[in-house]
């Protein structure tokens, strides 16, 4: 081993042992500040209001957002989504996965640090905890103190406040798959069905202790996300930045010094007593870092007290930092990329939920035999119809077949199809040719299904095969 | 674990490799969790199941629980829905049951398994028979009628068609003569001389006096009709000429060239209601009356 890879090794080792790993072996309680960007989480943390309302909504007759998992029916108002249609399921998913990396690539976790579910129940819950057993450093005192009936009863409140919420969760998270208000009584009455009960009990418990005790480490051990944000940020991405040239060398604000010589920073270490995550933002971007701005408002109160200038925490680009002008956000070839993408997604959908079929069809050719010698000498072929209808109404049609001339249908209602709208009854349709009608071994055909009320027409064509002797 | 700021610090438990200590650290929290919770597991596991092998047996568990028992459990669940249904079915004539598109789709789906059970050796899965040997049922030509009833006739009772051996009675210009009128009269171009000897050789008892089959259809011989595109023994003239010279159902130890086609009876061994079902299944392969 070489001096140089030596020295390289031990300048490793140090650097090591300055790094901190947050496992959790202490409860981080953030002090809370009111600021800019906690209004904006605020704002952002009420949008989740919605989850709690929407179940509620009703729309003709059922509910407004309904996943109705046992009918294999998604209602999103007065839309309804079948099976068959969730393809668009794919377009969406795309869209939600580029939405991420578009606004990563623009200004870093915005959805995490202020839309994220874990971060808004966790916000909410050392909310509570800050109203009841006052700020962190009563909070430590209180985890160090004796039991007492005071501590007692405070710890009482705060987990039952807590398992409240999540009760409200669970039941607010099922009630989107089951009709909300029965699934009320139901639960009231203690008759609702055991998946109800293991759904919200899951829910409960995973609410209680992710947003309760597990907080920050969810963000750091569990979810994906800050694993791979270092791949979708760039020097353009607006992340909340400590600026170190204007910082450093930090140092204590002393009385009658001569403070010039130092930095801004005045190292009074509140933006690491704010950061829900306990992450200090002056070592630069990390993966605790939810880039909730909470820093950002700590350090800005300082600077205001100590008459400096505001903004040495701030939202701002690694170019910007090093003095370059920062690129408009649709000249970057990233954000151009993703615009692409969601713009197709976005066109995929809007043309699914506008084009979904009001009825599906499907044809089987029967393999076993493939083809029948009738007694006559013509050739019959058996099919297998499947039709569902997707509208609220009984639709009646007539069948017919093009592509092989002369062929007579045979079904057991005559060419006349009625389909209710719920349930399908799969029927069979024989098709009967001559062999003096059939050209050769497979015949391509197409099955076409059209209403017979001509004010609001359907047709619906399938391909299909009719398959005699060897020719 | 992570508690531990200078890992290295704590003692040894005095082995060493190569440099490398063997250190007193505990195993981390949730290693040790799941650890517990892993014997834990296993002992109420060992308690509720079965699960230790011994000599000749096994310990049973206290659930009692037994694959078996599963097993039959999902089919009682099963049996308990289609129940209504079957009683529908046992209920209803043939012709109310094909007439309800719902408890017809039903039949029909119940039947695929009692086929493909009782059935499709012979038949195929599709009906579609074996050539010569085995009477496609997918066609619509019948030996015996292709109504609902008599399907269910067919099933529950069995069918044994027969025919003489005409070798003794008919000379062999006489039988390939017959032969030439059957193959022509399938093909719509029967001569009056053909239908003549036809009738002379004494096959329209059976087969009728213009070939069509059915005569003595009531007595359940099964006489085919001659003069459709369906042949039950093979449409080749080797296979006419067997057919005429050794017949359907001789004593084979007399015969030993005749035809066998023998369809056992079902009663008894299959449910009525299955019958009826295998009968709707039957009738919508597509040749159905």
């Amino acid at each position: 081993m070489s001096e140089q890879d030596q020295k390289e090794i031990e300048a490793l080792y140090t650097d090591a042992h300055h790094w901190h790993i947050n496992a959790g072996d202490e409860t981080i309680h953030a002090k809370r500040m009111s600021g800019r960007f906690r209004t904006y989480k605020w704002y952002a943390a009420s949008l989740w209001l919605s989850f709690f309302i929407l179940p509620y909504f009703r729309i003709e007759d059922h509910q407004a957002i309904l996943f109705d998992i046992p009918h294999r029916q998604f209602h999103l108002g007065s839309l309804t989504i079948w099976p068959q249609d969730v393809w668009m399921l794919s377009l969406v998913l795309i869209l939600l996965a580029i939405t991420l990396f578009a606004v990563t690539a623009v200004a870093g976790r915005v959805w995490c640090g202020y839309f994220c579910f874990q971060t808004i129940w966790t916000d909410v819950f050392t909310w509570l905890e800050d109203k009841i057993e006052g700020n962190p450093i009563q909070r430590r005192k209180l985890e160090a103190a004796a039991w007492t009936v005071q501590k007692l009863s405070k710890k009482l409140v705060k987990h039952s406040l807590w398992i409240l919420i999540s009760i409200l969760t669970g039941v607010t998270f099922t009630a989107y798959f089951t009709d909300a208000y029965q699934l009320w009584i139901d639960l009231v009455t203690i008759q609702a069905p055991l998946l109800a009960w293991v759904t919200i009990g899951f829910f409960i418990f995973f609410t209680y202790v992710f947003a309760g005790f597990m907080r920050e480490q969810v963000c750091f051990w569990l979810c994906p996300y800050a694993r791979i944000q270092s791949v979708m940020v760039d020097k353009d991405t607006e992340l909340p930045t400590y600026d170190l040239a204007r910082g450093e060398p930090r140092g204590k604000v002393k009385r009658g010094n001569d403070n010039n010589q130092r930095g801004d920073c005045i190292d009074c270490r509140l933006c690491v007593g704010v950061c829900p995550t306990g992450v200090d933002i002056r070592e630069g971007m990390q993966e605790g870092c939810i880039t909730c701005g909470m820093c950002i408002d700590a350090c800005d109160s300082i600077m205001d007290k100590v008459n400096r200038p505001r903004g040495l925490i701030r939202y701002a680009s690694q170019k910007e930092l090093s003095g370059e002008t920062l690129p408009p956000v649709f000249k970057r070839p990233r954000v151009i990329t993703y615009s692409f993408i969601l713009l197709l997604s976005i066109a995929g959908i809007i043309y699914g939920l506008t084009h979904i079929p009001p009825v599906e069809l499907s044809v089987v050719h029967e393999r076993q035999p493939l083809f029948t010698q009738m007694s006559n000498g013509s050739i019959q072929n058996r099919y297998t119809i499947k039709a569902v209808n997707k509208t609220p109404n009984k639709l009646t049609f007539r069948l017919h077949v093009t592509g092989l001339e002369g062929v007579t249908i045979k079904m057991p209602d005559g060419d006349i199809i009625t389909l209710q709208p719920e349930g399908v009854i799969p029927f069979h349709v024989f098709l009967r040719a001559t062999p003096a009608q059939l050209k050769k071994k497979k015949t391509k055909i197409h099955f076409i299904l059209e209403t017979m009320n001509t004010t609001d027409k359907i047709k619906i064509k399938k391909k299909s095969v009719f398959i005699g002797p060897k020719k | 674990m992570a508690k531990q700021n200078k890992p290295q610090q704590v003692p040894d438990t005095g082995y060493e490799w190569d440099g490398i200590r063997e250190l007193t650290n505990p195993p981390p929290r949730w290693w040790m969790i799941s650890f517990h919770a892993s014997w834990i597991f296993c002992i109420v596991y060992f308690v509720l199941y079965p699960s230790i092998p011994l000599v000749t047996d096994h310990t049973k568990g206290i659930l009692g629980w037994t694959q078996v028992k599963e097993f039959k459990e999902a089919v009682a669940e099963n049996d308990a829905i289609k129940a209504p249904y079957l009683k529908q079915v046992a209920e209803m004539d043939g012709q109310a049951l094909m007439a309800d598109a719902g408890l017809r789709n039903f039949a029909e789906s119940s039947a695929k398994a009692i086929f493909g059970d009782s059935c499709a050796g012979c038949h195929g899965s599709g009906g579609e028979g074996a050539p010569g040997l085995f009477p496609n049922l997918s066609d619509d030509a019948w030996l015996y009628g292709g109504d609902f009833d008599t399907i269910v006739e067919s099933i529950t009772d069995g069918r044994q068609g027969s025919m003489p051996a005409h070798i003794d009675e008919i000379d062999d210009a006489g039988i390939n003569k017959l032969a030439d009128f059957v193959i022509a009269a399938s093909e719509g171009k029967a001569t009056p001389e053909g239908l003549a000897h036809f009738n002379e050789s004494g096959c329209a008892g059976c087969h009728g006096e213009n070939a069509a089959g059915g005569a003595i259809n009531d007595l359940g011989s099964g006489a085919a009709n001659l003069t459709d595109a369906i042949w039950r023994f093979g449409n080749s003239r080797e296979d006419i000429l067997r057919t005429i010279r050794y017949g359907v159902n001789e004593d084979p130890d007399d015969v030993p060239n005749t035809r066998i086609a023998i369809m056992p009876a079902f009663d008894g061994k299959l449910s009525p209601e299955a019958i009826k079902m295998l009968a709707v299944k039957v009738h919508e392969f597509g040749g159905g009356k």
